[in-house]
């Protein structure tokens, strides 16, 4: 038990890599036997996140669980885990999510084997950036999440998937680019990358470079934009706000359906993750400059999303742009927060973040259901298209209902999860940024608009004749794999304290 | 030094040359009396004596503390003669025994003595310490060369070659011979040691030290084979018995050398500067010039011809340097030049016998052929072309170092880029042995005992030399220190 | 008295060549087993070297030194540091496996052997030695072998172009090296041709800044550096597979070596002089490198010029002359030989059984030989300088050498990581996956398991060193260290 309390990150960490290695021993022809060894091997780390949940104190201040060993002594990185209450929600998202991607990828059937193993991969690198506490080890993991996905999208993707992961990769990786020079700029001046003892030596370094013997006289303050603006626009990317998001709607719509759950469920979330762990810390000052810009361009986001995605006519592209809308609250959360932390109005600023983190973990929920629901009728119909569906209700009543909850609390239904998290950012920013709060009100009318366009090309108006003879209901497999979602989307919805009050301690902590 | 009155003594230190004369009767007498034996026999006779005489150079000729001038100061018995005796030995025993099989050749009592009075002839070469006995010595040399040059009566190349040789030969000769006799005119004295005594007094003018300097070069460039006095070379390396032409582009380019690095740094102090900047000059355009006219040849012994002409240039760098361990790197760098260039003819009279042709395209498919004899190739060429760990490429280093060491960096660049010409066309000749094929590859090349002792020899100095450099270079140093 | 662990590392490839020669040439299958009975003697020799290699007594380690020719000053020493332990390490592993991969020579398998080993006593020779004179020595006999090999075993279409261009630019390079070499040493007065004594020489400003191009340049040719490095994509498309493994893997890493060891510590006034040419002409390297190999259309040309790039990097960080820049160099040199040892054995692989390297002809490769496709896809990440594989571990340092020098530059090269994640991807896209075309199907024969061995070390090395870099840093960090007690400074 002490090990396991000592070593217990490591562990959630790792165990899925080490199912990954496992899987590859398996011969590639046994499909069932390694379908089941996936899901097996998934659900230790769920488990050990739920431990780690339970046995998380959420009123003590710092990171906890903390693992230190050498790694890469040379440029002074370390491997260096930690976790607090910004951090243990995502990843219990994170383990949460991957068993339920995996169950519901038993569709699949070419080359399983690589398939099950990218997936596990993949959910290391995303666990590894909500725990690392050292910049060189969190941009490890960053950049191990893309390739797994990069593969996932590009192999068992739909018909134009060579062109969106090929997008997908690019944009991240032009955007990692920056993030990667801006780390090594933060590495060379403060002689180390772990990320606590940046955040106290950083934010008060004001002597320009030249003290550590650059020859470069840019000014510190200078330098720290640059910094900045590396970091923003690495993150911006991923989570993406807009203008940096084309690549999204294409990576999403061309993704298997698991794949699109982790990308919009967790993916996403590490730009934001991003934003709260590194951006706002080290930078409290550009950040504070910036955040007008910012906020609007969460607002664009939310509005322009909307109504992105109420004109698509694909079900999926639908419920893509539906992440940008959905994650620029996140953004206007943040960028509230960065405006007013250490002022009078910190108290809303924390309301804020605190909306910002919830969204983010509700996102997770709502969004990987939907694209589950929408992989769901695409197994069956085979089409995506809007306008070729339409009146299933009747011959898939489950799938409706759950399809109609699961829409609801992504439109921000009260008494299910988005309405507690949208309300807490949009109550927090009000004071902050009262002029783009309204607006963003639009895009939450717009929200309603096309969610509902969606609900009723897909389940009302005439049945298109073609489904007649088809099973359209979702299976019993669907169901226990969307039935935990829904679980946590009302239980957030009616009683947000168990989470919230994690969050809380940790978000008051760092920002009030 | 000394000039020692005759003594009995006096008479061990010309002992080698002695041996010399006696053999040469020897192998007349025996080429005489043994028609039918054919020339195996006077070739490992040959061979034989030559390296028993060696032995006998070895532990008996070796020099004391202190050079000394012998018979009135005719001679001198020095370091720097003892090693060029050693080396022409095993030169000439070498080519005794390369000269086993070759066509019009094999039965010939005179080619064989002949081959000895050349050698005798080089051996007081190397020690000649008076201008007299110097030209003397340089004829003794040239005249049965120029006969074993045309010796292939039958042949119109070898008799072209022979004419050529002589002609080249004899107008140098006279040009040098002028130079000597300026000299002798203008200080009174022949003694080479004594001369530059007179040329310091003052008492004649530099432009006359430097015309007199220019005339005696030209007869040792014709030795040599430097540029502009290489024009025989070509013709008479393709036209002679191949076994003298690799006589000739080693033993006697060595010979001339000995005389050179002699006679410059004796006699010519005086304009010092001047000389070594003609020789410099010299040196450039024969490495280039050489190494340029080999690039388009198709003819292996031209080929080698050529390059044996700028590997003259090479050596000359060292002189140019003008220091002890420069003098010394042209005596190493001669040493690794002899032992690849035979082992390169060598193979080129094996292939020559079965194959009856030196064009390089018919060297294709020769690593299939016979993978051994195309390995030796590899060897000697890549040796001559100055790559390690062969003798060739430590030889190219001392020069070079001793270029860098007085300070002659455009000198040493020059070597090194040319250096580089070199290494493309031994390598345009690897590339055909190792990389086309021919029809004939399944036909076997023989290789005679006499041959493969050859080779083996070579092969082992050539790693010797380039690997454990150090006794060589020692024995060049020792050699050098004694020319100051 | 130890045993002389370096020497038997040096001359075994040597004696073992040799030994081949003697050999039965129809006797295949022994002179196979030969050959990699030798090459596993030097393997296991420097896996021993590396791992016995006590950091915290630091230096040279492993020294062995005897007089050569004395009269010179000129000495036979040889000895380990951090800094070449690796590659010693490295050419083990590349000789091993180079074998290896090319158990299916059948044209002449002895002589292709014997003169690959003579050109691996050449490259170990020069890893270690710790006299310029030797240093040149084995310099040169690195570099003859490979004229050979190329040109009788390579790819009939450009060999003979290839092989000499190649020859003939490295030969330049060390000939002008070699001049500036004997001007080091008889302006150090200390007749002596050891590399310890020309560190402690003392030269003037004025000599270093005159001779450091020539020494630096001289072997950077070999190192691959723009504009003298078009010798180098040419060599290694003419080049049999274990031939480019051997010349990209490790023969490069020569040229750099040598141009750091002799250019870099023994002339470093002249280096910071000069620094801000080559990290100019290294930058260009590595941009203009990633995207040449971004147009190609054969598959080995790719690799070719993302060598190129590569090494510009290895270049970039010797000029940063910097702690970590040197440090990252020095890995990088490890990583990229690794990482492109595999990557042309998988080319090779695939040629040999398609017969052609158009990319545009290739595809679906993975389904009939999915281990050559996943080390490829392993080596393509590593030079794309993806987290977790060695290529990160060795440019982030580079990089933030960079940062403490040449900021501009940094940014500059990293354009280079999304040209090279473009390419990578193209070619992993195009060769391995897809649809595989029809004049392929049911000709392709997987691969062997002598392939699976070569693939499974080289693979396993660049996620070793990926995932726990402690491995080879604290190493390489106190050979740059001892860089940086000459070059003085930051």
């Amino acid at each position: 038990m002490a090990f396991l309390q000592a070593h217990l990150l490591t562990l959630i960490l790792f165990s899925p890599l080490a199912g990954a290695v496992l899987l590859l021993l398996i011969p590639r022809e046994r499909l069932q036997a390694i379908r089941w060894v996936a899901l097996l091997v998934s659900l230790i780390p769920f488990g050990l996140a739920l431990f780690l949940w339970f046995a998380y104190q959420p009123g003590v201040q710092g990171y906890q669980f903390v693992e230190q060993a050498i790694w890469y002594e040379a440029i002074g990185s370390s491997y260096h885990l930690g976790v607090d209450g910004i951090s243990v929600p995502m990843v219990l998202l994170t383990t949460l999510l991957t068993p339920l991607a995996i169950l519901i990828s038993w569709s699949i059937e070419d080359n399983v084997r690589s398939y099950m193993a990218l997936f596990l991969l993949l959910e290391t690198g995303m666990l590894g950036v909500f725990m690392s506490l050292d910049l060189l080890i969190f941009f490890v993991f960053w950049e191990i999440g893309l390739i797994p996905m990069y593969f996932l999208i590009n192999q068992w993707g739909s018909g134009n998937r060579e062109y969106a992961s090929f997008k997908f990769l690019i944009y991240t990786i032009a955007g990692s680019l920056g993030l990667l020079l801006a780390i090594q700029m933060i590495g060379v001046a403060s002689g180390t990358f772990d990320l606590i003892v940046i955040t106290e030596k950083w934010s008060t370094l004001n002597q320009s470079l030249t003290l550590f013997g650059l020859p470069i006289t840019l000014a510190i303050g200078t330098v720290k934009k640059i910094a900045f603006w590396a970091f923003v626009v690495a993150f911006a990317i991923k989570i993406p706000i807009w203008p940096f998001h084309t690549w999204l709607p294409d990576a999403h719509t061309e993704a298997p359906t698991a794949g699109s759950m982790i990308l919009a469920g967790v993916l996403l979330k590490l730009g934001a993750y991003g934003f709260l762990r590194l951006v706002l810390p080290l930078y409290p000052v550009e950040a504070k400059y910036f955040a007008g810009a910012l906020g609007l361009l969460a607002v664009l986001a939310i509005v322009l999303g909307a109504f992105a995605s109420w004109g698509q006519d694909d079900f999926k592209r639908l419920v893509a742009y539906s992440s940008v809308n959905h994650m620029g609250f996140v953004v206007l959360g943040i960028a509230a927060a960065a405006f007013a932390q250490g002022t009078m109005q910190a108290d809303d600023a924390v309301l804020a973040i605190n909306g910002a983190v919830l969204q983010m973990f509700n996102h997770g929920l709502s969004a990987a259901g939907m694209f589950l629901l929408v992989g769901v009728v695409y197994d069956r119909a085979h089409t995506r298209d809007l306008n070729k569906l339409g009146g299933l209700f009747p011959v898939a009543p489950i799938y409706g209902g759950i399809l109609i909850f699961t829409a609801m609390a992504s439109l921000g239904l009260p008494g299910l999860n988005g309405f507690v998290s949208e309300f807490l950012v949009v109550r927090g920013s009000w004071p902050i940024f009262t002029l783009y709060t309204a607006l963003s009100m639009v895009g939450l009318l717009i929200t309603g608009a096309y969610i509902l366009k969606g609900l009723a090309k897909v389940l009302h108006g005439p049945l298109n004749e073609k489904w007649l003879g088809h099973k359209m209901e979702i299976n019993r497999r669907e169901i226990i794999a969307i039935a935990p979602l829904m679980f946590l989307m009302l239980l957030i919805g009616v009683w947000p304290a168990w989470i919230l009050n994690v969050i809380n301690q940790t978000v008051k902590f760092l920002f009030g | 030094m000394s000039i020692a009155s005759f003594e009995p003594s006096t008479l061990l230190i010309v002992l080698p040359e002695i041996l010399l004369l006696l053999l040469a009767g020897i192998i007349l007498v025996v080429g005489l009396t043994s028609q039918r034996s054919g020339g195996l026999l006077l070739s490992w006779l040959t061979a034989l004596g030559l390296t028993g005489i060696l032995i006998v150079t070895l532990l008996f000729g070796r020099p004391g503390e202190n050079e000394v001038l012998i018979f009135g100061g005719m001679l001198r018995h020095d370091w720097m003669a003892f090693s060029f005796k050693v080396l022409f030995l095993f030169v000439a025993a070498m080519t005794a025994l390369l000269s086993a099989d070759v066509e019009g050749v094999e039965d010939r009592g005179e080619y064989y003595a002949l081959l000895v009075v050349a050698t005798l002839g080089m051996s007081l070469m190397a020690s000649s310490a008076d201008m007299i006995m110097l030209f003397l010595a340089i004829e003794t040399t040239s005249i049965p060369l120029y006969i074993l040059a045309g010796f292939k009566k039958g042949d119109d190349k070898s008799t072209e070659a022979g004419l050529k040789y002589f002609l080249f030969g004899a107008l140098t000769s006279a040009v040098m011979l002028y130079g000597f006799s300026l000299l002798y005119g203008f200080s009174g004295d022949t003694n080479i040691y004594r001369l530059s005594e007179a040329m310091h007094a003052g008492a004649v003018s530099p432009w006359l030290i430097g015309g007199m300097a220019v005339l005696v070069l030209v007869g040792f460039s014709f030795k040599i084979s430097a540029v502009p006095f290489h024009f025989w070379a070509p013709d008479v390396y393709e036209g002679a018995p191949t076994p003298i032409t690799a006589f000739i582009s080693t033993a006697s380019k060595a010979a001339g050398f000995a005389v050179l690095l002699r006679f410059m740094l004796a006699v010519f102090p005086a304009i010092e500067a001047e000389w070594v900047t003609l020789v410099a000059i010299m040196a450039t355009v024969t490495m280039t010039v050489g190494n340029l006219l080999a690039l388009p040849q198709t003819n292996i012994k031209r080929l080698l011809a050529y390059s044996s002409i700028a590997h003259a240039g090479y050596a000359m760098i060292g002189l140019v340097a003008l220091s002890s361990f420069g003098t010394a790197s042209v005596i190493f760098y001669l040493i690794g030049y002899v032992v690849t260039n035979i082992a390169a003819f060598a193979v080129v009279i094996l292939f020559a016998r079965s194959v009856g042709s030196d064009e390089i395209v018919d060297y294709a498919g020769l690593s299939r052929r016979s993978p051994g004899l195309a390995l030796v190739l590899l060897v000697a060429l890549l040796s001559l072309g100055g790559m390690p760990p062969l003798a060739g490429f430590v030889a190219k280093f001392y020069v070079f170092a001793a270029a860098v060491e007085s300070g002659w960096i455009w000198l040493a660049f020059v070597g090194v880029l040319n250096a580089i010409i070199g290494l493309y066309y031994y390598m345009t000749v690897l590339k055909v042995v190792y990389l086309y094929r021919s029809e004939d590859e399944d036909k076997p090349i023989a290789i005679p005992r006499s041959y493969a002792l050859v080779l083996v020899i070579c092969v082992i100095a050539i790693l010797a030399i380039g690997t454990l450099s150090a006794p060589w270079l020692d024995w060049s140093i020792n050699s050098a220190l004694s020319l100051f | 008295m130890e045993a002389p662990i370096l020497s038997i590392v040096v001359f075994t490839p040597i004696v073992f060549g040799v030994v081949l020669f003697f050999f039965p040439a129809e006797r295949h299958r022994e002179i196979r087993i030969f050959a990699l009975t030798g090459a596993s003697i030097a393997l296991a020799l420097s896996l021993w070297a590396y791992f016995t290699y006590d950091l915290a007594l630091g230096g040279y380690q492993l020294v062995e030194h005897y007089p050569w020719v004395p009269r010179l000053g000129i000495s036979y020493h040889v000895g380990v540091d951090g800094m070449n332990v690796p590659l010693v390490l490295l050419t083990g592993i590349v000789m091993f496996t180079g074998v290896l991969v090319s158990w299916g020579i059948d044209d002449r398998p002895r002589e292709f052997f014997g003169f690959l080993f003579i050109l691996a006593t050449g490259v170990f020779g020069v890893f270690v030695s710790l006299d310029l004179f030797q240093l040149f020595f084995f310099y040169e006999i690195a570099v003859f072998p490979m004229y050979l090999l190329i040109a009788i075993w390579g790819w009939k279409v450009t060999r003979e172009y290839a092989a000499m261009k190649l020859t003939l630019y490295l030969f330049i390079g060390s000939v002008v090296a070699l001049i500036g070499g004997l001007a080091m040493y008889f302006a150090s007065g200390t007749h002596s041709f050891s590399l310890f004594a020309l560190e402690q020489a003392g030269f003037s400003v004025d000599f270093q800044r005159f001779w450091f191009p020539f020494v630096f340049f001289g072997f950077a040719v070999l190192g691959g550096i723009f504009p003298v490095h078009n010798w180098s994509p040419d060599g290694h498309v003419a080049a049999p597979t274990a031939v480019s493994m051997f010349h990209a893997g490790v023969l490069m890493k020569v040229g750099a070596f040598a141009a750091l060891r002799v250019g870099i510590m023994l002339l470093p006034e002249g280096a910071k002089f000069w620094a801000p040419l080559i990290l100019g002409l290294a930058t260009v390297n590595v941009v203009y490198g990633a995207f040449i190999a971004s147009v190609q259309s054969d598959f080995k040309y790719v690799i070719g010029f993302s060598s190129v790039s590569h090494m510009g990097l290895v270049i970039l960080g010797f000029a940063t002359l910097n702690l970590t820049g040197i440090t990252g160099a020095g890995i990088q040199m490890f990583s990229h030989g690794v990482m492109t040892a595999l990557m042309f054995a998988v080319v090779g692989l695939v040629y040999d059984r398609a017969h052609t390297r158009e990319i545009p002809k290739l595809g679906g490769f993975i389904k009939v030989m999915p281990l050559a496709g996943i080390a490829f896809i392993i080596a393509g990440l590593v030079s794309m300088g993806m987290p977790g594989f060695s290529g990160f571990v060795a440019e982030f340092p580079i990089f933030m050498g960079l940062w403490q020098s040449q900021p501009i530059v940094a940014i500059i090269a990293a354009i280079s990581i999304v040209i090279t994640a473009g390419y990578i991807m193209r070619v992993i896209g195009r060769v391995f996956f897809g649809e595989m075309p029809e004049e392929f199907k049911g000709h392709i024969t997987p691969i062997n398991n002598f392939d699976k061995i070569a693939l499974v070390i080289l693979s396993g090395i660049l996620i070793l060193v990926g995932v726990y870099p402690s491995i080879i840093a604290p190493l390489v960090e106190s050979g740059a260290q001892a860089v940086m007690a000459l070059v003085g400074g930051a």
